[in-house]
């Protein structure tokens, strides 16, 4: 037993002794912390250097374009199939990855990142995208997206500059579910009456806190986990979940197929879902962990535990799904066509 | 007609320019062209064919005649804009001013290249946003409360842009100013001709190819510019450029930007080849 033992780390280690790992995220997304980083390397020998996009398809773009550049990769879980179906990803093997067992059953199980059945991305974090307030203008949280209809709030509103989340909310907005969106002329028409309200498009968390700092902004919509960031920053700032809902994501952590690091990428993927470096990631405004173990060690008063901890708001959550070419590209043409139009 | 020995010595001193050429700008600009015909990125295993559908799609679609528009009105106001400043600017640079104040001042002309043209955009945004720069500026001054916000508008797309395109116009029109003869100006002014006349019937004539360059220089980039209308623009900063941009970054559909690009390209083309007689005439 022991020499088995004995033999399965020198296997693990051997080969991957001072690797150096390649990892593609947003910016300023947890794999990037100084400190855990230093504590990887000092624990495997293995050292990690960052590169980052600022949207989906610029991930995307990166993988496609960049064979060998990238070990581990940070993907929505929307958008794993799509990458697994070009031949981007390599499968994971869940035994190399001792936290593994104390994953959230639901969410290691989740349908969109195996696709084909085998596992292609394990589940990292998850949250809510919905949107924050200032608390300079809001004495009381709103409670309904109708806020951003609001003429009160004209030319202090804004949305991401990207078609699918401003379509998901207008279909929030209007009712409807929004990974079966049946009524887009509707969708169309709130989109259409918001535009007037909307100052600039946001496209990053730091354009995002910088705008609100500024007083561009009075009403944004944000993610969960951005805005547990800069209200621990210092920021004026409200995350709400509306009567009517929210959009789910779940991100997950992949090895491209022309990874040249494997052992060392699913070290790396092992220390990222510990609950030691969650736990201390966690104050600085991290999302919700995908590790049910590193959930259970948070104190009670904590953001992920006091907000998305709710079982209410919880309920109210439409969890995305992956999103056909078609849909895509209809919503961005109805997308640029609005904002063509300002 | 050339000796053999000075025609093989003239090839030889041409080859790095034309190679240099050929690398830099005929290459290049041959792949995009090449995309532009494609169905997809070859790149990563994905199968590609030839098609017109890029340009049938560029050119049928609405919402792309809409932004050409928006972006040739940019490019019109901006160089109208660079032209009426930058002539007065190059006039008093080549005839008014001499010795080391003209040095001086010609590096003022020529600070903003030195810096990035991000940061010089960035300034303005901090400039032009309200409870800004501008804003307080101008409350300070004024007895009543004034609100400035000039941010996330034309107004600011054309601020920043004018902005960054103003020395090419100086300095085409300073050349080509500073190559009058100061005599013609006295000749004119003893044959009684006013300061006005002076410059409408002698100035202007004889330094419109530097007016012309200039306006070519800043024209071409403007309507294609991106990054300006983004960032000062907001909401209303979407133009053909934006477009083209997010077919790159955002929605990785290289082959449709680059049959934006050439309709883009080939309606500048267009736009200068009509208006070249005439300006050529006035010159």
């Amino acid at each position: 037993m022991r020499l088995t033992l004995t033999c399965a780390l020198a296997l693990l280690t051997a080969p991957a002794l001072a690797d150096e790992i390649r990892m593609l995220n947003w910016q300023g997304y947890g794999t990037d912390l100084p400190w855990a980083v230093a504590a990887f390397t000092a624990a495997t020998g293995h050292t990690v250097v960052h590169d980052y996009f600022n949207s989906e398809q610029e991930m995307l773009t990166k993988l496609r374009t960049n064979p060998g550049a990238y070990d581990v990769v940070l993907i929505n879980s929307a958008f794993t199939a799509q990458a697994q179906a070009e031949g981007l990803l390599a499968p994971i093997d869940p035994t190399l990855i001792a936290n593994f067992a104390d994953l959230d059953p639901s969410l290691a199980g989740n349908p969109d990142l195996s696709p084909g059945g085998a596992l292609y991305g394990v589940p990292w974090t998850w949250g809510l995208t919905s949107f924050a307030v200032s608390t300079d203008v809001f004495a009381e949280p709103p409670t309904s997206l109708a806020v951003f209809w609001d003429p009160a709030y004209a030319g202090r509103v804004s949305i991401r500059d990207d078609a699918l989340e401003a379509v998901q909310f207008a279909a929030l907005a209007t009712g409807q579910n929004i990974n079966d969106i049946t009524d887009l002329d509707a969708v169309r028409a709130k989109l259409a009456a918001l535009m007037p309200q909307i100052s600039a498009y946001w496209s990053s968390e730091n354009d995002w806190n910088q705008f609100m700092a500024a007083g561009d902004f009075a009403i944004g919509t944000y993610w969960s986990g951005s805005a547990a960031r800069s209200a621990a920053a210092g920021l004026p700032v409200a995350f709400v979940v509306p009567d009517e809902g929210a959009i789910g994501w779940l991100d997950g952590l992949s090895i491209p197929a022309t990874s040249t690091h494997q052992a060392a990428a699913h070290a790396f993927i092992d220390w990222m879902i510990d609950p030691d470096f969650y736990v201390r990631w966690e104050p600085d405004g991290a999302p919700a962990s995908a590790n049910a173990a590193a959930a259970a060690a948070l104190p009670e008063t904590s953001f992920n535990r006091a907000v998305l901890g709710d079982p209410a708001v919880v309920a109210r959550v439409q969890f995305m799904q992956p999103v056909s070419d078609e849909d895509r590209e209809a919503y961005l043409a109805l997308w640029q066509d609005l904002k063509a139009q300002q | 007609m050339l000796a053999r020995a000075d025609r093989g010595r003239l090839a030889g001193l041409l080859a790095p320019a034309y190679l240099w050429l050929t690398a830099a700008v005929f290459l290049p600009l041959s792949a995009m062209l090449w995309f532009a015909f494609l169905t997809d990125v070859p790149f990563g295993g994905r199968e590609a064919s030839l098609t017109l559908d890029n340009f049938a799609r560029a050119l049928t679609n609405p919402t792309y005649r809409i932004l050409l528009g928006k972006s040739l009105e940019l490019g019109l106001i901006v160089t109208a804009l660079c032209a009426l400043i930058g002539f007065p600017c190059a006039l008093v640079l080549a005839k008014a001013i001499r010795g080391r104040a003209r040095e001086a001042l010609f590096l003022l002309v020529i600070l903003p290249f030195w810096s990035n043209s991000l940061v010089r955009i960035f300034s303005w945004a901090i400039v032009l946003r309200g409870n800004g720069v501008l804003d307080s500026a101008v409350n300070w001054i004024s007895p009543w409360p004034v609100d400035v916000n000039l941010m996330f508008s034309q107004s600011a797309i054309v601020i920043g842009l004018v902005h960054s395109y103003l020395p090419y116009m100086i300095l085409t029109c300073y050349l080509a100013l500073q190559g009058i003869d100061d005599a013609l100006i006295e000749a004119a002014r003893s044959l009684g001709a006013g300061p006005l006349r002076i410059l409408w019937r002698l100035l202007i004539p004889l330094a419109a190819p530097g007016l012309i360059a200039g306006a070519v220089l800043i024209f071409v980039p403007v309507v294609g510019s991106f990054m300006e209308p983004r960032i000062l623009g907001g909401r209303v900063g979407t133009y053909f450029g934006t477009v083209i941009e997010d077919q790159f970054i955002a929605v990785f559909n290289w082959p449709l930007g680059a049959a934006l690009s050439f309709c883009l390209l080939a309606v500048v083309l267009v736009i200068l080849a009509i208006a070249a007689p005439v300006l050529r005439r006035a010159a």
